[in-house]
């Protein structure tokens, strides 16, 4: 069936590739998924229940890919605020992915929330300011503009829409530091969202702090995330570098783990002074503590030596484990928070665990995207410079 | 400079402004109180026979569902039950160290400064002068973020319904309240486990009860200040974490616990493009300065080098042209000597 669906779209060779292949079947399931989930109601395809309202749609949907698509506005930051020029190259391929990432968030809020239709109401009709949820939505509803507005030069380069390329490129700057500051809201706010359970969140995740850690470690999830693209991007769409990209990777890959490392040092510090000013280290000898020193260790400690040792012996293999490893971490950080961590006092059986339907949804909004990105990066001036618009930005 | 101050100190105003207006009321030390003369309702745990003749009552006025299992079966007290999209309230039967089971009646405790209302991104969820924290669901989107917000797990949600779920919770019964009746569940117990009341008046009331029979209750007043305090109200001889109501919630209401997170919120929005548009502003000058340093090292390169090849070439030129003397000289030198001697010859 999917064979026969995709084989009629594109009639060109080779396309019963493994990937395509998978894909397919990925995409078809879900399709049938979301008829469920509109004609049976959410019960139907989920586990969730009255004690557990929030399952991997929103850990790894929302936060995860809230997280993860954060490459956007550090990769920009550091081009265009921080002068390292030399990022340049890098900046077109992470805000493609961090527009992707936004859309396919919103996206996938679809099945989650109950009433998709009203997702514009929160800002529309009635504003719920003191949730912090209410700032969450806002900012990524304002940060997807800024990414489509950042994203639109390609476009126009694509199109020859040569008048409104002129006009956006003017805006970078402005673009750049609200994107900054959008993103410096949300990603916080993402973690500040339970902050009004503490009865909920086990002691050793909930803290005070809660929004600064989400804030700074969606740094370097983001510019992990860089990395792990670049390695894919270049085992795939190498044909389609420029020269000035392929001359500048090697650089943005030692100069991302040097600011991966010291921004995750940091962040270890920020924890153990977390841990410290709540007096907290009691926990540790729990069965949840063990989790968090695998975390804390393991995903962020042993990262940041690795990013250390590959950006000084300029080792991009090791680097780029590390990336993975990171992200692996990150999303790590995020299901401990909002599901392990949460609701822990409860007995076992009333605990959430996702249901096959749930993750094959989560699996689905993932292909969507990588199918998006392959359709945009073999059309548009992604990974090299358009010729006609070599000089002017 | 000044007024680059100036402006500054304006977005901080402007911030504190803002924190303000937001409602989250915790941001100072301000606390609420509750609306004077709202209503609430005194469960006594003492009293409570778990009967489940309020579950029945709050079924019927509230036109819910018939339930799987009749009212009159206790049975379903034998395990542990929760509020759902059909039940507003259930009994659960605990038993405790102390000898013999206790009864707790759970439904929404109408907080004075809900965690749902505080939660909820739309305002669905209101508390109103009357002491019942009510719904809308004509506004609400179902992100089901009150259901994480709630400390006691009280709403609940109509996960089957496909395409008009709606958060459902006891609503204190409050049209029957505006019409100036009780509570179902309140006017169904047969035991007066249940007082209706205004939340000051029950407040005195359980004091007294408390005072009379010191050895039949423990001295506290379950809701007085737990959560910021709530409307629903208990009191009971065993403690409390042994009846289903948590003691570590603390007294802090939920607004307080949010408080701090948005109030950074416009000072970020105010502070960071100042600072990165300087950051901006100093890495552009630094661009330049480089540029104009380069552009100044390229122009001194070529006048260097111009200036070299210049030397060079008149070098070269007086070069040749004393070679070229030279040469001439050395001609005439050699056509001169030819022709001396040839002279010589001639003459010799
Ligand atoms: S008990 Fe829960 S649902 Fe009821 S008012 Fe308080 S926070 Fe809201
Ligand atoms: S589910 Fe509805 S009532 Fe609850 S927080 Fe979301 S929008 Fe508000
Ligand atoms: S107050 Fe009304 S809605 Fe609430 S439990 Fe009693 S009967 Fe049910």
């Amino acid at each position: 069936m999917s064979q026969e669906s995709t084989a009629s779209t594109a009639p060109r060779k080779s396309l019963f590739t493994p990937f395509n292949v998978v894909a397919g079947v990925i995409v078809l399931v879900g399709l049938v998924i979301t008829f469920l989930r509109f004609t049976k109601g959410i019960g139907a395809v989920t586990n969730l229940d009255d004690n557990n309202p929030w399952g991997i749609w929103i850990s790894f949907d929302l936060l995860c890919g809230v997280a993860l698509a954060a490459g956007g506005y550090t990769t920009s930051a550091a081009c265009y605020l921080f002068g390292l020029k030399r990022y340049h190259s890098a900046v077109r391929p992470a805000i493609l992915t961090a527009f992707l990432g936004y859309a396919l968030v919103v996206f996938a809020l679809h099945y989650d929330v109950g009433r998709p239709w009203r997702l514009t109401y929160p800002i529309f009709l009635s504003q719920g300011t003191t949730s912090l949820l209410f700032e969450v939505g806002l900012c990524v509803f304002l940060y997807l503009t800024v990414l489509f507005i950042e994203w639109l030069p390609a476009a126009c380069e694509w199109l020859r829409l040569d008048k409104l390329r002129k006009v956006l490129v003017k805006l970078t700057l402005v673009l750049t530091i609200f994107g900054v500051v959008l993103s410096t809201l949300h990603q916080s706010s993402l973690g500040a969202l339970y902050l009004i359970a503490p009865s909920k969140v086990h002691p050793l995740w909930y803290s005070p702090y809660l929004a600064l850690f989400f804030f700074v470690s969606s740094m370097f999830a983001g510019m992990s995330m860089v990395l792990f693209e670049g390695t894919l991007a270049h085992r795939n769409f190498h044909e389609l570098m420029d020269e000035t990209h392929l001359e500048e990777a090697p650089g943005v890959v030692t100069g991302f783990a040097k600011a991966c490392s010291v921004v995750m040092c940091g962040y270890l510090i920020m924890k153990m002074f977390g841990l410290a000013l709540e007096n907290k280290w009691h926990y540790l000898a729990t069965g949840y503590g063990v989790l968090f020193l695998v975390e804390l260790i393991g995903f962020v400690a042993l990262p940041a030596y690795l990013y250390a040792i590959g950006a000084r012996e300029r080792n991009r293999t090791l680097i780029r484990f590390t990336a993975v490893w990171t992200v692996l971490g990150i999303v790590f950080n995020r299901f401990n928070v909002s599901l392990v961590a949460f609701n822990w006092q409860l007995p076992s059986a009333d605990r959430y665990f996702p249901s096959w339907m749930e993750i094959a949804i989560s699996l689905f909004v993932v292909t969507v995207g990588v199918l998006a990105y392959r359709f945009i990066c073999t059309r548009m001036p992604i990974f090299y410079e358009h010729p006609d618009y070599k000089e002017s930005h | 400079m000044s007024i680059k101050r100036r402006t500054f100190l304006g977005l901080i105003g402007a911030a504190g402004v803002t924190v303000a207006s937001t409602g989250a009321r915790a941001a100072g030390n301000a606390h609420f109180d509750g609306y004077p003369g709202s209503k609430g309702v005194l469960f006594d745990a003492t009293r409570c026979i778990g009967c489940r003749k309020c579950e029945a009552a709050c079924n019927a006025v509230n036109e819910l569902p018939a339930p799987a299992e009749k009212f009159d079966d206790l049975t379903v007290l034998d395990r542990s039950r929760r509020t759902d999209a059909k039940t507003f309230t259930v009994v659960n039967k605990y038993e405790t160290p102390s000898g013999g089971p206790v009864y707790r009646k759970m439904q929404c405790n109408h907080c004075l400064e809900p965690a749902c209302a505080s939660a909820c991104f739309v305002k669905a969820f209101a508390k109103t002068p009357e002491g019942a924290v009510s719904y809308d669901a004509s506004v609400c989107v179902g992100c089901r973020y009150c259901m994480i917000a709630c400390p006691f797990n009280i709403p609940t949600y109509e996960y089957d319904e496909p395409l008009s779920p709606r958060v459902r919770k006891c609503t204190m019964c409050r049209p029957r309240i505006l019409e100036g009746r009780l509570p179902g569940c309140v006017e169904a117990c047969p035991k007066e486990a249940l007082t209706f009341g205004t939340r000051d008046e029950l407040i005195k009331i359980a004091r007294k009860r408390i005072e009379k029979y010191p050895d039949r209750y423990l001295d506290h007043i379950y809701g007085e200040r737990e959560m910021g305090g709530t409307s629903w109200l208990y009191i009971s001889g065993v403690p409390f974490s042994q009846i289903g109501l948590r003691e570590d919630l603390g007294y802090a209401s939920a607004p307080e616990l949010t408080s701090g997170a948005l109030a950074a919120v416009p000072v970020v929005a105010g502070l960071w493009p100042a600072l990165l548009g300087g950051l901006w502003a100093i890495n552009k000058r630094k661009e330049k300065i480089a540029r104009q340093e380069k552009r100044e090292a390229v122009e001194n390169a070529v006048a260097r080098a111009s200036a070299e090849a210049e030397s060079k070439l008149s070098a070269a030129l007086s070069k040749a042209e004393v070679e070229n003397r030279r040469r001439i000289e050395v001609e005439v030198k050699r056509a001169l000597e030819e022709a001396g001697l040839n002279d010589t010859k001639e003459e010799g």
